[in-house]
């Protein structure tokens, strides 16, 4: 069972995936936006509006992997336990490459609608702060030498429990308003069910990443013991 | 020994060695107006560009004066390893982490002290508008700064690339503070004062210092062990 997650999870993730797309572009509706007096129009969202579904299913992914990562953390912290390092690096490292396809569909997002390719719209903003706060915890893990897992903890604490500020801050800021507003909420009946079950889908890749790189972790761990040993015992140079 | 009294004597100690050699203070008020003099060939020199680039100035040069005094105050205790005699005296951790937080303050705030006033008489930053409020959020950044750099850089201590980390960690950490700063700065410095804004990011400033010092002492015990 123990062996059969991650394919299982690989699979799922695939079908879903697959299955996603299509409901993306055969099924869901192009978004429409409307005049003032009624009429329809192929608003600045339109086609561009696709975008969605993936955009706001590795966001989402990107904050669960935070409070996964800061969470475990202080389990580290009061257990002592390498497992729940384990768990807190590798939830940080997968949140850093879906962090990434965050920015990067948000700036595709930014330049079809704004016409710019970055323009510190408030949650893009804020993406993109706490992107950097994951990159310096993985900067902090490779740099820090034998202390990085009590600092990366540290610093992974220190990050959950800043979001609520970095939220309140980008909030107040006067930009533009930013056209997605609650766009969760308010999405077509025909648009929901494709985008929960991309949400979904991402879920599972999520998952599926995070425990592949736990297992890598242990293993890269268990080989330094083993060459230690090794060279205590004279059988290694 | 209450508990404030113990990171009393710890703060003290930390200053007295500060005013025996007046090696941070003096190099970083040295630097702050070096940061100064660069600020006025890098920035327009005419009254608009200078009200607008005054928060940031202010802030940047308070963000480097802090990171580079944390790390110098903290390596005196790695050279002769005293952070571990620290840690061993009969004081609870609480007190050596508010100690060293609270001589951390202070010194931020005594650069400040001659950085400040410095950016108003050299760049005729429009600043002392309204004194109080300026004061009071220089302050609260202050405790800001060296609450979470505190932290960070006890646990950095052992580390060899700390010069380095310690920046990496404390900056996206402490972006909130840099903006709630800036943003009141520039409510305060504006050509029409905005106060309610300046008490909305004063008050914010306040509450992320209060979290982030009852985090801290929750955390420092668990990360600075030796």
């Amino acid at each position: 069972m123990k062996k059969l997650a991650v394919p299982l999870l690989c699979v799922l993730a695939a079908v879903g995936f697959a299955l996603s797309l299509h409901l993306v572009f055969e099924v869901a509706p192009l978004q429409w936006g409307k005049t003032g007096d009624g009429r329809l129009n192929g608003s600045s969202l339109f086609f561009n509006q696709k975008i969605f579904y993936w955009h706001v299913a590795h966001a989402f992914w990107l904050f669960g992997a935070v409070f996964v990562a800061g969470v475990s953390s202080i389990a580290f912290l009061i257990t002592r336990k390498s497992t729940w390092d384990d768990i807190a690096s590798a939830s940080v490292d997968v949140a850093v490459a879906f962090g990434a396809v965050v920015l990067i569909t948000g700036s595709a997002w930014a330049k079809a609608a704004w016409d710019v390719w970055w323009n510190w719209e408030p949650r893009l903003t804020m993406s993109l702060l706490l992107w950097l706060i994951l990159v310096g915890y993985v900067l902090v893990r490779k740099f820090a030498g034998p202390s990085a897992d009590r600092v990366a903890a540290g610093m992974a604490i220190f990050g959950m429990v800043g979001v609520p500020f970095i939220y309140t801050m980008v909030g107040q800021d006067s930009h533009p308003a930013s056209g997605s507003g609650g766009v969760v909420a308010t999405l077509g009946p025909g648009m929901r069910g494709a985008f929960w079950l991309s949400v979904f889908s991402f879920l599972l890749w999520f998952i599926a990443l995070t425990i592949t790189r736990i297992q890598s972790t242990r293993c890269e761990r268990e080989l330094r013991e083993l060459r230690e040993r090794g060279l205590d015992l004279g059988v290694l140079q | 020994m209450s508990l404030l009294r113990q990171a009393a004597r710890v703060a003290w100690k930390d200053l007295r060695i500060e005013l025996r050699s007046k090696e941070i203070v003096f190099t970083m008020i040295f630097f702050a107006a070096l940061l100064v003099v660069i600020y006025s060939f890098a920035f327009p020199n005419d009254d608009r560009a200078i009200r607008g680039a005054t928060p940031g100035m202010l802030w940047v040069a308070l963000a480097f004066t802090g990171t580079i005094a944390l790390g110098r105050a903290f390596d005196r205790e790695r050279e002769n390893d005293t952070m571990r005699a620290l840690l061993l005296s009969p004081i609870p951790r609480l007190a050596v982490f508010l100690g060293k937080a609270a001589a951390m303050c202070s010194l931020i705030l005594a650069v400040a002290i001659v950085a400040v006033p410095l950016l108003g008489l050299w760049l005729n930053a429009p600043l002392f508008g309204y004194p109080g409020e300026l004061v009071l959020v220089v302050v609260l950044g202050a405790i800001g700064i060296s609450i979470v750099g505190s932290v960070f850089a006890a646990t950095l201590l052992k580390v060899r690339s700390r010069d380095v980390l310690l920046p990496v960690i404390l900056y996206p950490l402490l972006v909130p503070l840099f903006v709630a700063g800036t943003k009141t700065t520039a409510s305060l410095v504006a050509e029409i004062p905005n106060l309610e804004a300046a008490w909305y990011w004063i008050k914010f400033l306040g509450i992320y210092d209060a979290a982030f010092l009852v985090l801290s002492l929750w955390i420092f015990e668990s990360l600075v062990i030796e």
